[in-house]
């Protein structure tokens, strides 16, 4: 039987590895395509969009709201994994 | 119906809404006042949590922003939505787990010393009370130019109404009337959006309609670049910031509405940690239902002005110009005197001066919308204003009672008196407020983009690493809380004051000075970097923190047993 402690700190490992692997979308999506991308972006079209300005300023904010979505369903599987969504 | 009894008739049932919720959501007790009991649904959360966030700049001036500065206006919708993402990952179940009721709880306990909660404290008011006061004058502005009425009376009649439920309902009266002011605003603003992108593009989906095609076959987007080349300005869909302050504006205005007590404090509400997660993801998702409209509305509305007025006979300008033009948003100089008007980026030549508030408040009159349309305009900026007004009254009053006379002054304070006290301390709160709304210090718009900048140096840093690093100390964050405030304020005081050259006059010349070719609105982000670096470097060389605060720490990082209430 692992101890409380090997358990929290197994769960804590993997929560970080989830939040590098999302924050670095967060950052690849709002700052490199957002912003340092943008320019070779805009020469792809979709409709009358130019990508690069739609990233700016509709698609970086879907990713965002979807992001947080996808981290509370990995975590409540996570803390199922760990025991710890049965308590209060 | 005319358009000032439509307005009356809608802004009088949302208030009598408002003022019943209250009555229903009385708080008993401290712990209803400050976090509503920790018992609101997560959904409900985020729709308050929204509400609390988009103020009177975000309904009213954000439009106009990015319709004036194209995709440079990019920098406040990913600012203020990708924010979102790091308060959702890197604090609010932490800070739920941790319980408590406020910001400077969580930095006084974590870093066991009052001169912590101090420091934390005074940074919640200092930026608080200058957003706060931007909030009453948005109210007073709504109530002058729909309802007719002075300024100042609709300030009074502001603070009369905010007062009422944040005082009787603290926070729960103030979450709930939240979730009405919500639906308020978001009806309001998408309202006139649909109509106006079925007129346009005839696709009712305001996000799709603004990369439709107009009557004519030609894609909006490419008919306002072209618009805008004719006219001498820069492309609308490309910018003209350099791209170091678009990243530092960006990251400043993310990192700092992270930081933001009267948001972060909204995730204390809910009753589990996992609550508070999704709790997150409701609210940016209710807040991006707008976010993703304002840059379409921005389109439609500067594609109609300049097709509307450019180069057009003076004489033959419809009723909204001269509307507006009595209330001073719109200023025509007839340079040329050809009795047209010329709207360039010349500053020379231009003789059309138009205040970025319009693109909103003018716009259902501009696309010729019916009047009802147009008042609820006026009563979903009354909505956005004040919800966001009472969630930060609600800081400033928890700071007060809770965080400097229950934890600091006097301890055996009984719950009865603590409640007291926050009470009146809120109603001192709306009165400085409003006295800042009947005068407003000229600086309130530029410090209302700073205060970001002020949250990113200090609080950000100082609560991730008191999540994220077990080793930092108290040394390590005050140090770093104090480097970072100071920084920001000493670049702000320079550069978008000119403090120490002569003034107001010289902040133009000194833009050549910045850092790196960054604007005090974006120097949080170096701000915050530089409180990140101070503390771990301090922490590292002074002694670690008591085993008592360890535990602490690995408490928060697991979601179970936080428990429905705090215990103090």
């Amino acid at each position: 039987m692992p101890s409380k402690k090997d358990i929290s700190k197994a769960y804590w490992r993997e929560n970080i590895k989830y939040l590098i692997l999302l924050l670095s979308i967060w950052f690849v999506v709002s700052f490199l395509l957002g912003i340092v991308w943008v320019e070779s972006l805009n020469k792809i079209r979709i409709g009358g969009f130019k990508l690069g300005f739609w990233i700016a300023q509709q698609g970086s904010m879907y990713v965002f709201v979807v992001l947080i979505f996808i981290y509370v369903r990995l975590m409540n599987k996570l803390d199922a994994k760990y025991g710890y969504s049965s308590e209060d | 119906m005319g358009l000032l009894t439509w307005t009356w008739l809608l802004v009088g049932l949302t208030f009598a809404l408002y003022i019943g919720i209250a009555i229903w959501a009385r708080a008993a007790s401290s712990k209803e006042f400050y976090v509503a009991g920790g018992g609101v649904p997560p959904i409900l959360n985020g729709m308050a949590t929204a509400a609390d966030w988009m103020s009177a700049a975000s309904f009213i001036s954000l439009a106009g922003i990015v319709s004036f500065t194209g995709y440079d206006g990019s920098v406040y919708l990913m600012g203020w939505t990708g924010g979102y993402v790091l308060l959702a990952l890197l604090l609010a179940p932490y800070l739920r787990k941790f319980g408590k009721f406020t910001v400077p709880d969580f930095i006084g306990d974590r870093y066991y010393s009052n001169i912590a909660r101090t420091v934390a404290v005074i940074a919640a008011l200092i930026v608080s009370f200058t957003y706060i006061a931007g909030q009453m004058r948005g109210v007073g502005i709504v109530f002058s130019r729909y309802l007719e009425v002075n300024i100042n009376t609709g300030v009074y009649i502001g603070m009369a109404i905010v007062l009422f439920y944040a005082v009787l309902g603290g926070m729960k009266g103030i979450t709930y009337t939240q979730v009405a002011q919500y639906c308020v605003l978001i009806f309001a603003f998408m309202v006139p959006a649909i109509f106006i992108s079925i007129q346009m593009t005839g696709n009712p989906i305001p996000q799709l309609g603004f990369g439709g095609m107009d009557s004519d076959g030609v894609y909006l987007l490419d008919k306002l670049d072209g618009l805008q080349r004719e006219l001498g300005f820069h492309e609308y869909t490309s910018g003209a910031k350099p791209m170091t302050d678009v990243i530092a504006i960006t990251l400043a205005l993310m990192v700092g509405t992270a930081g933001l007590p009267h948001v972060i404090v909204r995730f204390f509400t809910v009753p589990k940690v996992r609550d508070a997660r999704k709790s997150a993801g409701w609210a940016l998702l209710f807040i991006a239902i707008l976010y993703t409209t304002v840059p379409a509305v921005a389109v439609f509305a500067r594609t109609n002005l300049i097709e509307t007025v450019s180069d057009r006979p003076y004489e033959q300008l419809p009723q909204w110009f001269k509307n507006w033009e009595t209330t001073g948003l719109l200023k025509y100089q007839d340079k040329n005197h050809d009795g047209r008007v010329q709207y360039l980026a010349d500053a020379s030549k231009n003789e059309l001066s138009i205040d970025r508030d319009i693109m909103v408040l003018a716009n259902p009159e501009i696309a010729r919308l019916p009047n009802w349309v147009i008042a609820l305009v006026g009563a979903g900026g009354l909505a956005a204003a004040l919800s966001t007004a009472a969630g930060l009254l609600l800081v400033i009053a928890s700071s007060i009672s809770h965080d400097l006379i229950k934890k600091m002054i006097k301890p055996d304070i009984t719950e009865r008196n603590e409640l007291v006290i926050a009470r009146i301390s809120s109603v001192a709160a709306v009165l400085v407020a409003g006295y800042f709304g009947i005068n407003p210090p000229g600086f309130v718009a530029a410090v209302v983009a700073l205060a970001f900048g002020l949250a990113a140096a200090s609080f950000f840093p100082a609560i991730v690493l008191g999540i994220f690093d077990k080793r930092m100390n108290k040394e390590g964050a005050v140090a770093g809380m104090i480097v970072g405030l100071s920084f920001m304020l000493w670049y702000m005081l320079k550069f978008k004051f000119g403090l120490f050259d002569g003034g107001k006059s010289a902040v133009a010349a000194l833009r050549s000075q910045w850092w790196f070719g960054i604007s005090p609105e974006g120097f949080g982000s170096i701000a915050m970097i530089a409180n990140f670096i101070v503390s771990l470097a301090v922490s590292r060389f002074t002694p670690p923190p008591p085993p008592k605060i360890r535990s602490l720490v690995e408490n928060i990082r697991i979601p179970s047993g936080a428990g429905r209430a705090t215990t103090h």
